[in-house]
């Protein structure tokens, strides 16, 4: 009996050894590797015993249970999946950029709290949350999360997730373009190599409609020869006098450009474009995910970064506002995404072929998504720490130059030269390092450093920042246009609500409306980021970590209710803790973002210390005119009310939520609305 | 060895919303042989549409 247990106990062992270590250590230099042993023994004694756990005795799953995939077989939605085969899809559906970026703009405050968050956060919050929506969904025919909070909490609910989902998603898609301006501007090598995978994926487009339809394998290997071939011929573009400065744009001419993209884009048909390059974002972001784990485990890199930095108080130039609870905003992703919320009720429900498969395939994927976080983190925790603050300050602290950033980060207490900063730029093929904000040119980074020790060596590096950037944007791309279509029917079927005529699909006029005001929201925003003296990282990513997070709340105060009304509320806790704790994080943030006094961290104090100025006739740094004092004034403010439109609708769900727990205490049978296995024979 | 590519093909083609053709054909001769089927061009533009056409909330962050 005991025997089976022994090799966990072993693995537990394991695992608390390299989290002493990584804890304990200061002064010499830690190996990666002792995050990665510790993270992945901890994760896989957490999926042997407390999945286990909560499907056993907290759900009660019944593998002879016919799924949604069983009852309503069609051949097309509903198709009973091999569970590995279920397993990929459903992490390339959760594991976009979220995980690769937050953890890199949390290593402002040592590699410690970011590590200790993503495996205590994924293991009691993030994969129980995709478990429970994947398990509540599952016994309700795979239904959406906007319906399964209108089955089981009523309609306003409902309604309200569905708003504040519209509004994540806007604000996402708004992040997200962002990183990829930061990534790409001023750098003609970076942008050729994206702008050619436009025409490259149109190609793909019409060999699969009309050459050879479906043979997505050969297609997909075409288009990887033509990106590789658009990496290495960047290096000419970028260099060329003529072509070079065609590709180089401004920040500014960048958004515009994105903006125009985006809604362009949404309304192509989607074999041209978005499918094409769906597969290839996907089959890069797979392989890379899974070259960078064999790149670690064999250059085995020590930490650069210490455990702590002296920013844990606040005060830190990639992202303002202290340990608590902002770290736990910015990884988001990676230890808990209430996106996945979306995922976890979407395609995968209606593919799961037996009960049994959901401890792995909900508890499971998010488990490897927080290893992807795990792997971001050594990424930029392996980097000089002096490097890393020049990529991640904004140029309002650090100047412009090699020589004013060395000056402020070795200021900082991290002692960088001038010519490390020039040097490193020039190893990896770009003019300039310096405010490279946004996480993902600094992944490059690191993934370059890794990549280049396996493969190729220093001459490589180049060509390996490059293939990172490339793979950054291609699935931030992805994600902007199939984002814009999702938004646009978000929008469409809230519209409905008050104008029913709005849901009509004979007529173009909606779906071009919808369209247009879904870009129009994420492109302010965007413009607003691109636009702010700060560098807009540091503004837009709290209120996306506080959005997203209070979208997990919403969902885990979903699996509470539904635990509650099937009378299992012995074991409400498995989701009551981790909403708690999101519920203290987000809503102290998001407080702290309106009222905290400190301008550098609240919204209202910072527009109310510039207004003042404003009202005196000065012009305050970072802004250069009246004009630019007003726009800045204005962001406050609209960032502002959108934070308390999100403490706004976490707050109303959380009075259905306990109104509903309530109501399911005071009668003895179970009110959970499942729908019943024998109810729709198998056809 | 021919079942883990079987296995490793299908995984792929699912991660970007591509079901298995020959599970369609064998539901639809099981269930439904009354009815036409789809043949492969058709299922490849149909299951395309249908993951791209926006209600399915596509991608993660």
């Amino acid at each position: 009996m005991m025997t089976r247990h022994l090799p966990w106990i072993a693995m537990a062992v394991i695992g608390a050894v390299a989290l002493s270590v990584v804890a304990v250590s200061r002064g010499e230099a830690v190996n990666a590797l002792w995050i990665v042993v510790a993270a992945v023994s901890c994760f896989l004694v957490a999926y042997r015993y407390y999945a286990l756990f909560i499907a056993s005795k907290v759900m009660r799953l019944d593998p002879s249970r016919p799924t949604p995939a069983l009852r309503r077989a069609d051949g097309l939605d509903y198709v009973a999946t091999d569970r590995t085969v279920l397993f990929g899809h459903h992490f390339a559906a959760i594991a976009g950029a979220g995980p690769l970026v937050g953890p890199v703009l949390a290593a402002q405050m040592g590699y410690l709290p970011g590590t200790l968050w993503i495996i205590v956060g994924v293991v009691l919050a993030g994969a129980v949350q995709d478990f429970m929506i994947l398990f509540v969904s599952m016994r309700r025919d795979g239904k959406s999360l906007g319906e399964l909070i209108r089955m089981e909490m009523g309609q306003w609910a409902g309604t309200i997730a569905l708003f504040g989902a519209f509004m994540i998603m806007v604000i996402i898609l708004a992040v997200l373009a962002l990183i990829v301006v930061k990534a790409l501007a001023e750098s003609p090598w970076g942008m050729f190599t994206v702008a050619a995978t436009v025409p490259l994926a149109m190609m793909m487009g019409a060999y699969t409609r009309w050459i050879r339809p479906g043979r997505i394998g050969e297609v997909s290997l075409l288009g990887l020869v033509g990106l590789l071939a658009a990496i290495v011929y960047g290096q000419s573009v970028a260099a060329s006098p003529f072509w070079g400065p065609i590709f180089t744009f401004t920040p500014l001419t960048l958004c515009w450009i994105l903006i125009g993209y985006g809604a362009v884009a949404s309304i192509l048909p989607v074999w041209l474009l978005l499918a094409p390059r769906d597969y290839l974002s996907t089959f890069l972001k797979i392989g890379a995910i899974a070259a960078l784990a064999v790149g670690i485990v064999i250059m085995a890199p020590p930490l650069k970064m210490p455990a702590l930095t002296q920013f844990v108080e606040g005060g830190g130039p990639v992202w303002s506002g202290g340990l608590f609870p902002f770290l736990f905003i910015t990884i988001a992703c990676g230890a808990v995404s209430g996106f996945h919320a979306l995922i976890s009720s979407g395609t995968t429900p209606k593919l799961i072929a037996s009960e049994g498969h959901a401890p792995m395939i909900g508890y499971g994927a998010m488990l490897m998504e927080a290893f992807v976080a795990i792997m971001a983190l050594v990424g930029a925790s392996i980097l000089d720490p002096g490097i890393y603050f020049t990529m991640n300050s904004p140029a309002a602290l650090i100047g412009t130059n090699a020589a004013s950033a060395s000056a402020a980060v070795t200021a900082m207490g991290f002692p960088i030269s001038p010519d490390l900063i020039t040097q490193t730029a020039k190893d990896v093929g770009e003019h300039s390092i310096i405010s490279r904000a946004g996480g993902a040119p600094t992944l490059a980074v690191a993934m370059a450093e890794i990549f280049s020790h396996v493969v190729g060596g220093p001459a490589m590096k180049a060509f390996w920042y490059h293939f990172a950037i490339l793979f950054e944007a291609l699935f931030i791309l992805t994600a902007v246009d199939a984002g814009t279509r999702a938004g646009r029917f978000m929008l469409q079927d809230l519209i409905a609500l008050a104008a029913p005529s709005f849901k009509e699909s004979k007529s173009m006029v909606p779906g071009i409306l919808a369209t247009a005001l879904t870009v129009a929201a994420w492109g302010f925003f965007l413009y607003q980021g691109v636009t702010d003296p700060l560098g807009g990282v540091n503004t837009l990513w709290p209120v996306f970590g506080i959005s997203n997070q209070m979208l997990a709340a919403i969902a885990l105060m979903l699996g509470t209710v539904v635990l509650f009304r099937m009378k299992r509320d012995r074991f409400a806790w498995v989701t009551m803790i981790p909403t708690a704790w999101l519920l203290v994080c987000t809503l102290s943030a998001g407080w702290l973002k309106l009222f905290s006094a400190d301008a550098k961290v609240g919204f209202l104090a910072h527009a109310a210390k510039f207004s003042a100025a404003a009202q005196a006739g000065e012009v305050l740094a970072p802004a250069k005119s009246m004009p630019e004092m007003q726009r800045i004034i204005f962001n406050d403010r609209v960032d502002a009310a959108l934070v308390a439109l999100f403490l706004a609708v976490v707050l109303a769900l959380l009075f259905f939520t306990i109104r509903t727990c309530i109501a399911a205490r005071r009668i003895a049978a179970p009110t959970a609305r499942e729908i019943p296995a024998q109810l729709v024979p198998a056809e | 060895m021919s079942g883990f590519l079987s296995l490793l093909r299908q995984t792929a083609r699912l991660m970007v919303g591509m079901p298995d053709y020959d599970a369609y054909l064998r539901h639809m001769l099981t269930h439904h042989p009354d009815q036409p089927v789809m043949d492969r061009t058709q299922f490849f533009r149909d299951r395309q549409e249908a993951r791209y056409g926006g209600k399915n909330g596509g991608k993660c962050c």
